[in-house]
């Protein structure tokens, strides 16, 4: 768990670095991480960008679906289907007034506008489809956006 | 007017702190990036900030007894018997100060008259030498080595123990060593304490900041609670810096003794901050062992990455310092602070800020987050293959 937690926080440790941290050896580090990587606990190593501080032009929205459940599928039929699309980031079944919480990428709000009407609300089951763009992000997986929070203890202290 | 000839001479003759020098210096400097600071970079644990907020809006504003809530001497008690099997009253044998810095003043002066000896195991925290020459006692330096770790020894407590040593200092885990002293360590040099009659202030401040192995207070070796004042708080293992909150714990007649000063200088603890420690005692363990588990990881790094830059750097069990050698540069630990701080930006601690067996030493906190310390390491190594 120690492990995954320190590469949750930072994915470019090396198992070196790691190994001194936990106070295992290399080689179990080694060993760890590619069992968990197997096992598909670690997915994938990925950098949290601020785009907006790039030169690209990127959008991005969080749509709220209603689906009609399906027999013997449950949500999961629909769900790995909106899966599929490449404009699609993230889905994730949500408990409250909606079912899938999808987020959607794309080059222009209109791009994503069409991807909306016109592949993912016909999808059969979909009942609605609520749109919210994302104007301006101020943290994403623990990591800050904005300055995020100052250091305020003075710079030396006894 | 001349308001220098109106100051007494005893705050004449006190030096200021080589860490306020070096502040001073630092403050100057721009886009540095420190690691400078002898406190947490956690923000003390919501339920106890919440609690505060709470005492606030519930009105508890007031004073309390001078030695502090019941509630949280109790709470105390059960702290010190649950985490270092201590016994002591909360009615009669606890007290709460205003941060540990309180407690120490008021340690040394409930015991000394003019000339009494006090001893200090140098490198050490800056406010006990101070204290205790503010109290007209004398500081006595016990140097302690690199090569015994920064532990006490028997034999260099012997060395300056004279008809007029009154108490010992001790102050484990170490500030700015990171050292600690083990169990056999303090029976090493308890028959010394009790033959020759002293008290000890043991500042046990970074007490749940012990990486390997559990902390030993001195005052629950035999014979030792009687002549122990024991010093803690909430500054380092809670992440309260702010709060300003410390307690004590002794004997009936030293805390009485002790009480008499703080009732007339300072009256009481701020109340919000006794109630929000109250919810860190009781509820917050969970948090102080997050925050350890954190420092400990980042201690272990950070020594990796002085000892491959090729610093000389015994391996501290306490606190959240590394107090590695610079020798090897050829430079005086002012010498290599400044220009680290002029050529790479970087801001470090003298080691002699803390006595001169600090000198050649640097000290580095690691209460920073892991990114800023790998960026610092690669500063601290672009300017050190210079020298070495």
């Amino acid at each position: 768990m120690d492990i995954l937690e320190l590469l949750c926080q930072n994915s470019r440790l090396t198992d070196e670095q790691i190994a001194t941290m936990t106070g295992l050896d290399e080689e179990t580090v080694k060993n760890t991480i590619k069992n968990l990587e197997e096992e598909n606990i670690i997915l994938k190593y990925s950098a949290i960008i601020n785009w907006e501080k790039t030169d690209k032009e990127i959008v991005h929205a969080l749509i709220d679906v209603r689906i009609t459940p399906q027999q013997g599928h449950g949500f999961n039929a629909i769900a790995e289907r909106i899966c599929q699309y490449d404009e699609v980031k993230s889905v994730s079944l949500i408990s409250g007034g909606y079912d899938l919480s999808v987020e959607v990428e794309g080059k222009t709000m209109k791009e994503i506008a069409l991807f909306v009407a016109e592949r993912l609300a016909p999808i059969d089951g979909v009942l609605s489809t609520t749109t919210h763009f994302i104007l301006k992000r101020y943290k994403q997986n623990g990591v800050f956006f904005t300055d995020g929070p100052k250091d305020k203890r003075l710079v030396v202290t006894p | 007017m001349n308001s220098e000839k109106y100051i007494s001479d005893i705050i004449k003759k006190i030096p200021s702190s080589g860490i306020r020098r070096f502040f001073d210096l630092v403050t100057n400097s721009k886009d540095i990036i420190s690691l400078g600071v002898g406190e947490p970079d956690f923000t003390t644990p919501w339920l106890i900030r919440k609690e505060g907020i709470d005492a606030l809006d519930r009105g508890s504003t007031t004073y309390t007894s001078n030695l502090g809530l019941p509630e949280l001497r109790i709470a105390i008690s059960t702290f010190l018997k649950n985490h270092y099997n201590l016994d002591y009253n909360p009615e009669k044998e606890i007290m709460v100060t205003v941060g540990a810095s309180e407690a120490i003043d008021l340690a040394v002066r409930c015991l000394l008259n003019n000339d009494d000896e006090v001893l200090i195991p140098e490198p050490s925290y800056v406010s006990y030498a101070p204290c205790v020459a503010l109290t007209r006692g004398i500081p006595v330096f016990v140097p302690t080595d690199a090569r015994n770790n920064f532990k006490l020894t028997p034999d260099d407590l012997k060395s300056k123990i004279t008809r007029k040593t009154k108490a010992l200092i001790l102050s484990y885990p170490n500030n700015p060593t990171g050292a600690i002293m083990t169990e056999n360590d303090l029976y090493d040099i308890l028959n010394i304490i009790i033959e020759n009659d002293l008290i000890v202030i043991s500042d046990e401040i970074y007490s749940e900041l012990t990486y390997e192995g559990k902390h030993v207070s001195i005052a629950s070796l035999p014979e030792m609670k009687e002549r122990t004042i024991l010093i803690n708080g909430f500054s380092k293992a809670f992440a309260m810096t702010g709060w300003r909150l410390g307690y004590i714990a002794s004997n009936p007649a030293f805390i009485e003794a002790m009480n008499k000063i703080h009732q007339y200088t300072t009256i009481c603890a701020p109340i919000m901050s006794q109630l929000a420690a109250i919810k860190g005692l009781n509820n917050c363990e969970e948090d102080v062992i997050k925050m350890r588990k954190t420092y400990d990881q980042r201690r272990r790094f950070i020594i990796k990455g002085f000892r491959e830059i090729g610093f000389e750097c015994f391996e501290p069990k306490g606190a959240f310092y590394i107090f590695p050698s610079i020798k090897k540069t050829g430079m005086d630990s002012q010498q290599f602070c400044e220009r680290l701080l002029k050529e790479e930006k970087v801001a470090v601690v003298p080691g002699d800020a803390f006595g001169p067996s600090g000198n050649g030493f640097i000290r580095v906190s690691y209460a920073y987050s892991l990114d800023r310390i790998i960026k610092a390491l690669e500063k601290i190594e672009h300017f050190a293959r210079k020298f070495i």
